[in-house]
Protein backbone atom coordinates (compact mmCIF):
# COMPACT_ATOMS: atom_id res chain seq x y z
CA UNK A 1 0.00 0.00 0.00
CA UNK A 2 1.33 3.71 -0.43
CA UNK A 3 1.69 5.56 2.21
CA UNK A 4 0.56 8.69 1.12
CA UNK A 5 -1.21 9.59 -2.20
CA UNK A 6 2.17 10.55 -3.91
CA UNK A 7 3.93 8.01 -2.34
CA UNK A 8 2.58 5.20 -4.59
CA UNK A 9 6.38 3.36 -4.19
CA UNK A 10 6.57 2.43 -0.79
CA UNK A 11 7.80 -1.25 -2.25
CA UNK A 12 11.09 0.68 -3.91
CA UNK A 13 13.02 0.37 -0.80
CA UNK A 14 16.60 1.94 -1.03
CA UNK A 15 18.75 2.82 -4.04
CA UNK A 16 21.48 4.35 -4.99
CA UNK A 17 22.76 6.36 -7.85
CA UNK A 18 23.83 5.28 -10.81
CA UNK A 19 27.69 6.82 -11.76
CA UNK A 20 29.88 6.27 -14.10
CA UNK A 21 32.89 4.44 -11.98
CA UNK A 22 30.30 2.00 -10.85
CA UNK A 23 28.85 0.93 -14.92
CA UNK A 24 31.71 -1.78 -14.84
CA UNK A 25 31.17 -3.53 -11.64
CA UNK A 26 27.25 -3.33 -12.05
CA UNK A 27 27.05 -4.55 -15.65
CA UNK A 28 29.34 -7.71 -14.91
CA UNK A 29 28.34 -8.54 -11.37
CA UNK A 30 24.88 -7.92 -11.57
CA UNK A 31 24.31 -7.06 -7.99
CA UNK A 32 20.96 -7.01 -5.93
CA UNK A 33 19.57 -2.85 -5.44
CA UNK A 34 16.52 -1.81 -5.09
CA UNK A 35 16.52 1.25 -7.68
CA UNK A 36 18.88 3.48 -9.24
CA UNK A 37 18.22 6.91 -9.93
CA UNK A 38 20.15 8.31 -12.63
CA UNK A 39 21.08 12.19 -13.13
CA UNK A 40 18.15 12.87 -16.40
CA UNK A 41 20.71 15.14 -18.01
CA UNK A 42 23.35 12.63 -18.66
CA UNK A 43 21.38 10.61 -20.75
CA UNK A 44 19.53 13.10 -22.87
CA UNK A 45 22.09 12.56 -25.61
CA UNK A 46 21.06 10.87 -29.05
CA UNK A 47 23.24 7.79 -28.49
CA UNK A 48 26.71 6.19 -27.59
CA UNK A 49 27.76 4.81 -24.06
CA UNK A 50 25.20 6.39 -21.70
CA UNK A 51 22.34 5.09 -23.32
CA UNK A 52 24.12 1.66 -23.76
CA UNK A 53 24.71 1.24 -20.40
CA UNK A 54 21.02 2.55 -19.61
CA UNK A 55 19.40 0.57 -22.01
CA UNK A 56 21.31 -2.61 -19.97
CA UNK A 57 20.36 -1.04 -16.41
CA UNK A 58 16.97 -1.22 -17.74
CA UNK A 59 16.47 -4.68 -18.44
CA UNK A 60 17.38 -5.68 -14.99
CA UNK A 61 16.98 -2.93 -12.60
CA UNK A 62 14.16 0.09 -12.01
CA UNK A 63 15.31 3.22 -12.83
CA UNK A 64 13.91 6.93 -11.43
CA UNK A 65 14.78 10.38 -13.17
CA UNK A 66 16.66 13.28 -11.05
CA UNK A 67 17.10 16.13 -13.10
CA UNK A 68 19.82 18.97 -12.33
CA UNK A 69 18.48 21.25 -14.68
CA UNK A 70 15.03 22.40 -14.89
CA UNK A 71 14.90 25.13 -12.80
CA UNK A 72 11.46 25.53 -11.90
CA UNK A 73 12.45 28.52 -10.17
CA UNK A 74 14.15 30.28 -13.14
CA UNK A 75 11.79 33.19 -14.08
CA UNK A 76 11.73 31.95 -17.99
CA UNK A 77 9.63 29.26 -19.49
CA UNK A 78 10.74 25.29 -19.68
CA UNK A 79 13.58 25.31 -22.69
CA UNK A 80 11.54 23.57 -25.00
CA UNK A 81 14.59 21.44 -26.12
CA UNK A 82 15.14 20.25 -22.88
CA UNK A 83 11.58 19.02 -22.13
CA UNK A 84 11.35 17.41 -25.70
CA UNK A 85 14.64 15.54 -24.98
CA UNK A 86 13.83 14.72 -20.99
CA UNK A 87 10.06 13.16 -22.25
CA UNK A 88 12.25 10.93 -24.89
CA UNK A 89 14.20 9.93 -21.93
CA UNK A 90 11.14 9.25 -19.73
CA UNK A 91 10.13 7.02 -22.61
CA UNK A 92 12.62 5.02 -22.81
CA UNK A 93 13.20 4.38 -18.67
CA UNK A 94 9.14 4.26 -17.86
CA UNK A 95 10.70 6.05 -14.54
CA UNK A 96 7.46 6.29 -12.22
CA UNK A 97 8.25 9.23 -11.15
CA UNK A 98 10.54 12.34 -11.91
CA UNK A 99 12.37 14.56 -9.65
CA UNK A 100 14.01 17.98 -9.70
CA UNK A 101 15.07 20.86 -8.04
CA UNK A 102 13.24 24.08 -6.09
CA UNK A 103 15.83 26.29 -7.55
CA UNK A 104 16.68 28.97 -10.25
CA UNK A 105 19.65 28.52 -12.29
CA UNK A 106 18.94 30.31 -15.39
CA UNK A 107 18.02 33.57 -16.64
CA UNK A 108 17.03 34.58 -20.18
CA UNK A 109 18.54 30.92 -21.73
CA UNK A 110 22.65 32.00 -19.40
CA UNK A 111 22.85 29.08 -17.65
CA UNK A 112 24.97 28.51 -14.22
CA UNK A 113 25.13 24.85 -13.92
CA UNK A 114 24.11 25.46 -10.13
CA UNK A 115 21.16 24.97 -7.89
CA UNK A 116 20.44 28.40 -6.82
CA UNK A 117 18.19 29.37 -3.67
CA UNK A 118 15.16 30.44 -4.02
CA UNK A 119 13.37 33.91 -2.41
CA UNK A 120 10.93 32.58 -0.34
CA UNK A 121 7.99 35.05 -2.09
CA UNK A 122 4.65 34.24 -2.82
CA UNK A 123 5.34 35.48 -5.95
CA UNK A 124 8.18 33.23 -6.72
CA UNK A 125 5.95 30.33 -5.54
CA UNK A 126 2.93 31.16 -7.86
CA UNK A 127 5.45 31.25 -10.53
CA UNK A 128 7.72 27.86 -9.69
CA UNK A 129 4.37 26.26 -9.14
CA UNK A 130 2.95 27.23 -12.72
CA UNK A 131 5.96 26.11 -14.21
CA UNK A 132 6.29 22.79 -12.41
CA UNK A 133 2.49 22.40 -13.37
CA UNK A 134 3.38 23.04 -17.04
CA UNK A 135 6.33 20.52 -16.93
CA UNK A 136 4.24 18.15 -15.96
CA UNK A 137 1.18 18.15 -17.88
CA UNK A 138 3.89 17.73 -21.06
CA UNK A 139 5.68 15.14 -19.47
CA UNK A 140 2.59 13.50 -18.66
CA UNK A 141 4.54 12.17 -15.64
CA UNK A 142 4.23 12.65 -11.57
CA UNK A 143 6.70 15.07 -10.56
CA UNK A 144 8.34 15.73 -7.37
CA UNK A 145 10.47 18.85 -6.47
CA UNK A 146 13.76 18.57 -3.86
CA UNK A 147 14.64 20.77 -1.02
CA UNK A 148 18.13 22.11 -1.94
CA UNK A 149 21.13 23.35 0.30
CA UNK A 150 21.85 26.92 0.66
CA UNK A 151 23.91 29.31 1.43
CA UNK A 152 22.36 32.49 1.31
CA UNK A 153 19.19 34.10 2.20
CA UNK A 154 17.32 36.89 0.60
CA UNK A 155 15.54 40.01 2.65
CA UNK A 156 12.52 39.68 0.66
CA UNK A 157 11.62 36.52 1.83
CA UNK A 158 8.42 36.28 3.70
CA UNK A 159 8.43 32.88 4.64
CA UNK A 160 10.21 29.95 5.94
CA UNK A 161 11.73 27.87 3.45
CA UNK A 162 9.70 24.62 4.31
CA UNK A 163 6.57 27.14 4.55
CA UNK A 164 7.58 28.24 0.32
CA UNK A 165 8.12 24.43 -0.25
CA UNK A 166 4.49 23.94 1.50
CA UNK A 167 3.05 26.15 -0.67
CA UNK A 168 4.54 25.71 -3.76
CA UNK A 169 3.85 21.63 -3.92
CA UNK A 170 0.51 22.66 -2.20
CA UNK A 171 -0.22 25.30 -5.36
CA UNK A 172 1.08 23.07 -7.77
CA UNK A 173 -0.23 19.81 -6.60
CA UNK A 174 3.11 17.78 -6.67
CA UNK A 175 4.88 15.33 -4.75
CA UNK A 176 8.28 16.74 -2.40
CA UNK A 177 11.92 14.42 -2.60
CA UNK A 178 12.51 15.46 0.86
CA UNK A 179 16.63 15.44 0.98
CA UNK A 180 16.69 15.81 5.04
CA UNK A 181 20.65 16.21 4.32
CA UNK A 182 19.99 19.34 2.09
CA UNK A 183 17.66 19.99 5.42
CA UNK A 184 20.61 19.28 7.84
CA UNK A 185 23.23 21.97 5.43
CA UNK A 186 20.67 24.40 5.09
CA UNK A 187 19.92 24.24 9.20
CA UNK A 188 23.62 24.59 9.94
CA UNK A 189 23.83 27.16 7.41
CA UNK A 190 20.94 29.30 8.76
CA UNK A 191 20.83 28.86 11.82
CA UNK A 192 17.16 27.27 12.03
CA UNK A 193 15.99 23.70 14.01
CA UNK A 194 15.80 21.14 11.32
CA UNK A 195 13.91 18.89 13.00
CA UNK A 196 11.01 21.73 12.84
CA UNK A 197 11.43 21.69 9.02
CA UNK A 198 10.67 17.56 8.91
CA UNK A 199 7.87 18.40 11.24
CA UNK A 200 6.24 20.87 9.10
CA UNK A 201 6.55 19.37 5.47
CA UNK A 202 3.35 17.99 4.38
CA UNK A 203 4.18 14.26 4.85
CA UNK A 204 1.75 12.82 2.38
CA UNK A 205 3.27 14.73 -0.06
CA UNK A 206 6.54 12.95 0.17
CA UNK A 207 7.43 10.77 -2.85
CA UNK A 208 10.94 10.23 -2.14
CA UNK A 209 13.84 10.88 0.24
CA UNK A 210 17.38 11.64 -0.20
CA UNK A 211 20.14 11.11 2.00
CA UNK A 212 23.90 12.01 1.62
CA UNK A 213 26.99 13.28 2.91
CA UNK A 214 28.32 17.02 3.17
CA UNK A 215 31.84 18.71 3.85
CA UNK A 216 32.07 21.31 6.85
CA UNK A 217 34.13 24.20 6.20
CA UNK A 218 34.89 27.06 9.27
CA UNK A 219 31.79 28.98 8.47
CA UNK A 220 29.67 27.18 6.38
CA UNK A 221 28.64 23.46 5.26
CA UNK A 222 28.82 22.95 1.97
CA UNK A 223 26.64 20.06 0.08
CA UNK A 224 29.35 17.85 -1.30
CA UNK A 225 27.93 14.41 -1.62
CA UNK A 226 31.48 12.52 -0.58
CA UNK A 227 31.12 11.79 2.74
CA UNK A 228 28.87 8.90 4.23
CA UNK A 229 25.84 10.34 5.98
CA UNK A 230 26.35 11.93 9.72
CA UNK A 231 23.83 10.78 12.51
CA UNK A 232 22.01 14.01 12.72
CA UNK A 233 21.38 13.11 9.29
CA UNK A 234 19.84 10.02 10.11
CA UNK A 235 17.74 11.25 12.86
CA UNK A 236 16.19 13.19 10.34
CA UNK A 237 15.58 10.70 8.12
CA UNK A 238 14.18 8.54 11.15
CA UNK A 239 11.23 11.34 11.23
CA UNK A 240 10.92 11.69 7.76
CA UNK A 241 9.68 7.97 7.88
CA UNK A 242 8.16 8.19 11.26
CA UNK A 243 5.90 11.25 9.68
CA UNK A 244 5.86 9.80 5.71
CA UNK A 245 5.77 6.15 5.99
CA UNK A 246 8.05 3.96 4.02
CA UNK A 247 9.41 6.15 1.58
CA UNK A 248 11.33 5.51 -1.41
CA UNK A 249 14.81 6.26 -0.52
CA UNK A 250 18.39 7.05 -2.11
CA UNK A 251 21.87 7.34 -1.24
CA UNK A 252 23.56 10.14 -3.30
CA UNK A 253 27.42 9.99 -3.36
CA UNK A 254 28.79 12.36 -6.34
CA UNK A 255 32.04 12.77 -5.85
CA UNK A 256 35.19 11.10 -4.33
CA UNK A 257 32.96 8.25 -5.19
CA UNK A 258 34.06 4.86 -3.22
CA UNK A 259 33.29 1.25 -4.46
CA UNK A 260 30.28 -0.32 -5.35
CA UNK A 261 29.90 -2.18 -2.39
CA UNK A 262 30.66 0.77 0.30
CA UNK A 263 28.03 3.17 -1.39
CA UNK A 264 25.44 0.20 -1.43
CA UNK A 265 26.18 -0.69 2.10
CA UNK A 266 25.96 2.85 3.60
CA UNK A 267 22.60 3.59 1.89
CA UNK A 268 21.21 -0.25 3.36
CA UNK A 269 21.40 1.33 6.70
CA UNK A 270 18.60 3.65 6.05
CA UNK A 271 16.71 -0.55 6.11
CA UNK A 272 17.52 -0.71 9.78
CA UNK A 273 15.51 2.73 10.39
CA UNK A 274 12.65 1.44 8.14
CA UNK A 275 12.65 -1.79 10.74
CA UNK A 276 12.83 0.17 13.41
CA UNK A 277 9.86 2.55 12.53
CA UNK A 278 7.93 -1.03 11.62
CA UNK A 279 9.06 -2.25 15.85
CA UNK A 280 7.45 1.18 17.06
CA UNK A 281 4.27 1.16 15.42
CA UNK B 1 12.70 43.25 -5.45
CA UNK B 2 11.01 41.12 -7.67
CA UNK B 3 12.08 37.26 -8.43
CA UNK B 4 13.11 38.74 -11.93
CA UNK B 5 15.22 41.51 -10.36
CA UNK B 6 17.15 38.79 -7.91
CA UNK B 7 17.74 36.54 -10.63
CA UNK B 8 19.68 39.04 -12.75
CA UNK B 9 21.73 40.40 -9.86
CA UNK B 10 22.17 36.86 -8.70
CA UNK B 11 23.36 35.80 -12.28
CA UNK B 12 25.53 39.00 -12.78
CA UNK B 13 27.62 38.19 -9.76
CA UNK B 14 28.00 34.87 -9.66
CA UNK B 15 29.09 34.82 -13.50
CA UNK B 16 31.59 37.34 -12.64
CA UNK B 17 35.28 36.21 -12.75
CA UNK B 18 37.23 36.07 -9.43
CA UNK B 19 40.14 37.24 -8.70
CA UNK B 20 43.97 36.07 -9.01
CA UNK B 21 43.42 34.29 -5.94
CA UNK B 22 40.25 32.92 -6.38
CA UNK B 23 37.99 35.74 -4.07
CA UNK B 24 35.02 37.43 -5.47
CA UNK B 25 35.49 41.00 -6.99
CA UNK B 26 35.00 44.10 -4.60
CA UNK B 27 33.50 45.50 -7.50
CA UNK B 28 30.57 44.80 -10.10
CA UNK B 29 31.11 45.70 -13.87
CA UNK B 30 29.69 48.97 -13.62
CA UNK B 31 32.19 49.79 -10.41
CA UNK B 32 29.70 49.67 -7.65
CA UNK B 33 30.86 48.09 -4.36
CA UNK B 34 30.30 44.11 -4.44
CA UNK B 35 29.56 44.66 -0.73
CA UNK B 36 26.83 47.00 -1.04
CA UNK B 37 24.94 45.41 -3.82
CA UNK B 38 25.44 41.85 -2.02
CA UNK B 39 23.98 43.65 1.11
CA UNK B 40 21.17 45.14 -0.74
CA UNK B 41 19.26 41.46 -1.28
CA UNK B 42 21.13 38.95 0.53
CA UNK B 43 20.94 38.47 4.35
CA UNK B 44 24.12 38.50 6.25
CA UNK B 45 24.04 35.83 9.29
CA UNK B 46 26.65 35.42 12.22
CA UNK B 47 29.72 34.03 10.46
CA UNK B 48 28.93 35.56 7.33
CA UNK B 49 28.72 38.72 5.48
CA UNK B 50 26.11 39.21 2.77
CA UNK B 51 29.30 39.45 0.26
CA UNK B 52 30.88 36.11 1.61
CA UNK B 53 27.24 33.83 1.19
CA UNK B 54 27.55 35.29 -2.33
CA UNK B 55 30.80 34.36 -3.04
CA UNK B 56 30.23 30.81 -1.71
CA UNK B 57 27.90 30.60 -5.45
CA UNK B 58 30.29 32.84 -7.25
CA UNK B 59 33.61 30.58 -6.33
CA UNK B 60 31.21 27.53 -7.58
CA UNK B 61 30.29 28.80 -10.65
CA UNK B 62 33.75 29.25 -11.73
CA UNK B 63 35.15 26.39 -10.09
CA UNK B 64 32.55 24.16 -12.20
CA UNK B 65 32.90 25.65 -15.63
CA UNK B 66 36.18 25.58 -15.61
CA UNK B 67 36.88 21.98 -14.08
CA UNK B 68 34.26 21.13 -16.98
CA UNK B 69 36.54 22.85 -20.00
CA UNK B 70 39.74 21.48 -18.33
CA UNK B 71 37.86 17.94 -18.74
CA UNK B 72 36.87 18.28 -22.34
CA UNK B 73 40.07 20.33 -23.24
CA UNK B 74 43.26 18.46 -22.29
CA UNK B 75 44.91 18.27 -25.48
CA UNK B 76 44.35 22.33 -25.66
CA UNK B 77 45.63 22.79 -22.64
CA UNK B 78 49.01 21.06 -22.84
CA UNK B 79 49.46 22.97 -26.35
CA UNK B 80 48.84 26.13 -24.76
CA UNK B 81 50.07 25.37 -21.09
CA UNK B 82 47.98 25.47 -18.04
CA UNK B 83 47.68 29.44 -17.42
CA UNK B 84 47.04 30.83 -21.08
CA UNK B 85 44.47 28.11 -20.70
CA UNK B 86 42.90 28.69 -17.78
CA UNK B 87 42.84 32.65 -19.01
CA UNK B 88 41.64 31.88 -22.45
CA UNK B 89 39.12 29.76 -20.64
CA UNK B 90 37.76 32.49 -18.66
CA UNK B 91 37.60 34.67 -21.62
CA UNK B 92 35.42 32.84 -23.29
CA UNK B 93 32.85 31.72 -20.39
CA UNK B 94 32.78 36.06 -20.20
CA UNK B 95 31.67 35.80 -24.03
CA UNK B 96 30.22 32.82 -24.54
CA UNK B 97 28.35 31.72 -21.05
CA UNK B 98 26.82 28.29 -21.40
CA UNK B 99 23.44 28.63 -23.11
CA UNK B 100 22.58 24.57 -22.65
CA UNK B 101 20.72 23.01 -19.63
CA UNK B 102 23.66 20.45 -20.35
CA UNK B 103 27.57 20.62 -19.51
CA UNK B 104 28.62 18.70 -22.28
CA UNK B 105 27.52 21.44 -24.52
CA UNK B 106 29.97 23.89 -22.66
CA UNK B 107 33.01 23.79 -25.16
CA UNK B 108 30.77 23.80 -28.60
CA UNK B 109 30.83 27.70 -29.42
CA UNK B 110 35.07 27.11 -28.33
CA UNK B 111 36.33 26.58 -31.74
CA UNK B 112 34.18 29.24 -33.41
CA UNK B 113 35.36 31.94 -30.71
CA UNK B 114 38.92 31.37 -30.69
CA UNK B 115 39.09 32.00 -34.36
CA UNK B 116 38.22 35.68 -33.77
CA UNK B 117 40.81 35.45 -30.65
CA UNK B 118 43.67 33.84 -32.04
CA UNK B 119 45.58 36.13 -29.20
CA UNK B 120 44.95 32.94 -26.84
CA UNK B 121 46.92 31.07 -28.97
CA UNK B 122 49.98 32.26 -30.21
CA UNK B 123 52.28 31.37 -31.47
CA UNK B 124 50.99 27.56 -32.34
CA UNK B 125 47.22 29.19 -33.25
CA UNK B 126 46.80 26.36 -36.52
CA UNK B 127 47.91 23.40 -34.00
CA UNK B 128 45.78 24.82 -31.17
CA UNK B 129 42.48 25.17 -33.73
CA UNK B 130 43.24 21.79 -35.18
CA UNK B 131 42.89 20.45 -31.34
CA UNK B 132 40.39 21.99 -30.12
CA UNK B 133 38.25 20.93 -33.43
CA UNK B 134 39.32 16.85 -33.03
CA UNK B 135 38.42 17.20 -29.22
CA UNK B 136 35.09 18.42 -29.86
CA UNK B 137 34.64 16.18 -32.52
CA UNK B 138 35.31 13.54 -30.04
CA UNK B 139 32.84 14.39 -27.95
CA UNK B 140 29.94 14.44 -30.28
CA UNK B 141 31.05 11.10 -31.42
CA UNK B 142 31.19 9.88 -28.38
CA UNK B 143 27.36 10.53 -27.56
CA UNK B 144 26.09 10.96 -30.83
CA UNK B 145 23.07 8.83 -32.31
CA UNK B 146 23.51 5.98 -34.29
CA UNK B 147 21.24 3.75 -36.45
CA UNK B 148 21.40 0.52 -37.39
CA UNK B 149 24.62 0.04 -39.62
CA UNK B 150 24.37 -1.47 -43.42
CA UNK B 151 26.02 -4.88 -42.64
CA UNK B 152 27.97 -6.65 -45.26
CA UNK B 153 26.12 -8.29 -47.89
CA UNK B 154 23.71 -5.51 -47.84
CA UNK B 155 22.54 -4.53 -51.35
CA UNK B 156 20.59 -1.17 -52.70
CA UNK B 157 18.39 -3.54 -54.80
CA UNK B 158 16.58 -0.89 -57.07
CA UNK B 159 18.96 2.11 -57.29
CA UNK B 160 21.80 1.63 -60.03
CA UNK B 161 23.54 4.89 -58.67
CA UNK B 162 22.76 4.55 -54.81
CA UNK B 163 23.31 7.67 -51.72
CA UNK B 164 25.10 6.32 -48.91
CA UNK B 165 24.62 7.14 -45.81
CA UNK B 166 27.50 7.65 -43.09
CA UNK B 167 26.32 7.12 -39.25
CA UNK B 168 25.30 10.50 -37.63
CA UNK B 169 27.70 10.00 -34.56
CA UNK B 170 30.81 9.59 -37.63
CA UNK B 171 32.80 13.33 -37.38
CA UNK B 172 35.35 13.65 -40.59
CA UNK B 173 37.99 16.31 -40.09
CA UNK B 174 41.28 17.63 -41.79
CA UNK B 175 44.03 19.21 -40.11
CA UNK B 176 47.00 20.86 -40.94
CA UNK B 177 49.32 18.88 -38.03
CA UNK B 178 49.03 14.85 -36.54
CA UNK B 179 46.89 16.40 -33.40
CA UNK B 180 45.39 12.93 -33.10
CA UNK B 181 49.09 11.38 -31.90
CA UNK B 182 49.93 14.33 -30.43
CA UNK B 183 46.48 13.90 -28.18
CA UNK B 184 47.19 10.11 -27.95
CA UNK B 185 50.37 11.11 -26.45
CA UNK B 186 49.79 13.55 -24.17
CA UNK B 187 46.59 11.60 -22.72
CA UNK B 188 49.62 9.00 -21.97
CA UNK B 189 51.44 11.24 -20.16
CA UNK B 190 48.54 12.41 -18.01
CA UNK B 191 47.47 9.19 -17.49
CA UNK B 192 51.27 7.67 -16.67
CA UNK B 193 51.43 10.80 -14.17
CA UNK B 194 47.64 10.52 -12.62
CA UNK B 195 49.39 9.75 -8.98
CA UNK B 196 52.53 11.61 -9.68
CA UNK B 197 54.66 14.06 -7.37
CA UNK B 198 55.06 17.56 -7.86
CA UNK B 199 58.67 16.52 -9.81
CA UNK B 200 56.98 13.92 -12.08
CA UNK B 201 54.38 16.76 -12.79
CA UNK B 202 56.91 18.90 -13.97
CA UNK B 203 58.15 15.72 -15.99
CA UNK B 204 55.21 15.65 -17.77
CA UNK B 205 54.98 19.17 -18.45
CA UNK B 206 58.19 19.58 -20.25
CA UNK B 207 56.76 16.15 -22.18
CA UNK B 208 53.91 18.03 -23.25
CA UNK B 209 56.12 21.02 -24.56
CA UNK B 210 58.61 18.99 -26.43
CA UNK B 211 55.85 16.77 -27.94
CA UNK B 212 54.50 20.36 -28.90
CA UNK B 213 57.31 21.96 -30.09
CA UNK B 214 58.09 18.74 -32.66
CA UNK B 215 54.59 19.58 -34.27
CA UNK B 216 55.29 20.09 -38.11
CA UNK B 217 52.78 20.80 -40.09
CA UNK B 218 51.19 18.00 -42.25
CA UNK B 219 47.85 17.13 -44.25
CA UNK B 220 46.01 14.60 -42.14
CA UNK B 221 42.45 13.39 -42.65
CA UNK B 222 40.91 11.68 -39.55
CA UNK B 223 37.69 9.91 -38.97
CA UNK B 224 36.40 9.90 -35.24
CA UNK B 225 34.34 6.83 -35.11
CA UNK B 226 32.71 4.63 -32.78
CA UNK B 227 33.27 1.32 -31.89
CA UNK B 228 31.54 -0.47 -28.43
CA UNK B 229 31.17 2.34 -27.00
CA UNK B 230 34.78 3.52 -27.32
CA UNK B 231 36.30 6.55 -29.43
CA UNK B 232 38.70 6.36 -31.74
CA UNK B 233 40.74 7.85 -34.61
CA UNK B 234 41.16 6.40 -37.94
CA UNK B 235 43.32 8.79 -40.48
CA UNK B 236 42.25 8.20 -43.98
CA UNK B 237 43.45 8.87 -47.17
CA UNK B 238 42.70 12.08 -48.73
CA UNK B 239 40.48 10.64 -51.74
CA UNK B 240 38.70 8.67 -49.38
CA UNK B 241 38.22 11.85 -46.89
CA UNK B 242 36.98 13.38 -50.23
CA UNK B 243 34.53 10.15 -51.10
CA UNK B 244 33.14 10.37 -47.23
CA UNK B 245 32.72 13.95 -46.91
CA UNK B 246 30.73 13.71 -50.88
CA UNK B 247 28.58 10.64 -49.57
CA UNK B 248 27.73 12.85 -46.25
CA UNK B 249 26.28 15.48 -48.30
CA UNK B 250 24.10 13.24 -50.08
CA UNK B 251 25.85 12.85 -53.53
CA UNK B 252 25.31 9.59 -54.82
CA UNK B 253 28.05 6.81 -55.53
CA UNK B 254 29.08 7.54 -58.64
CA UNK B 255 29.65 11.58 -57.92
CA UNK B 256 31.30 10.57 -55.07
CA UNK B 257 33.95 8.73 -56.76
CA UNK B 258 34.07 11.30 -59.03
CA UNK B 259 34.72 13.88 -56.51
CA UNK B 260 37.27 11.56 -54.80
CA UNK B 261 39.30 11.07 -57.76
CA UNK B 262 38.88 14.39 -59.66
CA UNK B 263 42.17 14.89 -61.21
CA UNK B 264 43.57 11.87 -60.73
CA UNK B 265 45.00 9.58 -63.56
CA UNK B 266 43.95 6.35 -62.48
CA UNK B 267 42.68 3.00 -63.70
CA UNK B 268 39.72 1.96 -63.68
CA UNK B 269 40.17 -1.56 -62.40
CA UNK B 270 42.54 -0.29 -59.67
CA UNK B 271 39.78 2.73 -59.06
CA UNK B 272 37.35 0.18 -58.40
CA UNK B 273 39.50 -2.28 -56.26
CA UNK B 274 40.19 1.24 -54.31
CA UNK B 275 36.63 1.55 -53.79
CA UNK B 276 35.76 -1.40 -52.92
CA UNK B 277 38.43 -1.68 -50.17
CA UNK B 278 37.24 1.29 -48.22
CA UNK B 279 33.56 -0.39 -48.67
CA UNK B 280 34.35 -3.51 -47.24
CA UNK B 281 36.69 -2.11 -44.40
CA UNK B 282 33.87 1.06 -43.34
CA UNK B 283 31.71 -1.63 -43.38
CA UNK B 284 33.01 -3.69 -40.90
CA UNK B 285 33.54 -0.39 -38.93
CA UNK B 286 29.41 -0.08 -39.16
CA UNK B 287 29.95 3.48 -40.84
CA UNK B 288 27.03 2.94 -43.04
CA UNK B 289 23.28 2.76 -42.48
CA UNK B 290 20.83 2.51 -44.33
CA UNK B 291 19.80 5.40 -46.72
CA UNK B 292 17.01 8.06 -46.07
CA UNK B 293 15.31 7.16 -49.39
CA UNK B 294 12.05 5.91 -49.44
CA UNK B 295 11.46 5.08 -52.90
CA UNK B 296 14.13 2.79 -53.76
CA UNK B 297 13.83 -1.05 -52.28
CA UNK B 298 16.32 -1.42 -49.35
CA UNK B 299 17.11 -5.57 -49.47
CA UNK B 300 19.49 -7.03 -46.67
CA UNK B 301 21.60 -10.12 -47.19
CA UNK B 302 19.15 -11.55 -44.78
CA UNK B 303 16.18 -10.51 -47.20
CA UNK B 304 14.00 -8.11 -44.91
CA UNK B 305 13.20 -5.30 -46.84
CA UNK B 306 12.43 -1.77 -45.70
Amino acid sequence: MPANPFNGFTDFGVGIGLRVPHYQHILSEKPVVDWFEIISENYMVDGGRPLHVLDQILERYRVVQHGVSMYFGSHEPPNREHLKRLKALVKRTKAPWLTDHLCWGSVDGTYTHDLLPMPYTFEAARLTAQKIREVRDFLEIPIAVENVSSYAEFHVSEMTEWEFLTEVVELADCGILLDVNNIYVSSRNHNFNPHDYVNSVPAERVAQIHIAGHSKFEKYILDTHDHPVVDPVWELYARAIERAGRTATLLEWDDKIPSFEEVHNEALKANQFVADMAVTS
Amino acid sequence: MNLLEIQHRMLDAVMQPLTNDEQMQPHTRDGRSMHDVAAEFIKPNDRLSSFERLEIYNRQYWFRVLASLDEDFRGLRAIIGPRRFEALCKAYLIECPSGSFTLRNLGSRLEWWLRSHPEHLQPRAGLALDMVRLEWAEIEAFDGAAESALVPGDVLASDPDPRFRLQPYLQLLSFHYAVDDLLVAIRKDDSDSEMASNAVSERRKRNHLRKVARQKPQAIFLVVHRIDDSVYFKRIESEAFKFLKALREGKSLSIAVMQAFEGRDIQENKLLATVQGWFENWSSLGWFCAPYSTDQDFISASGRQS
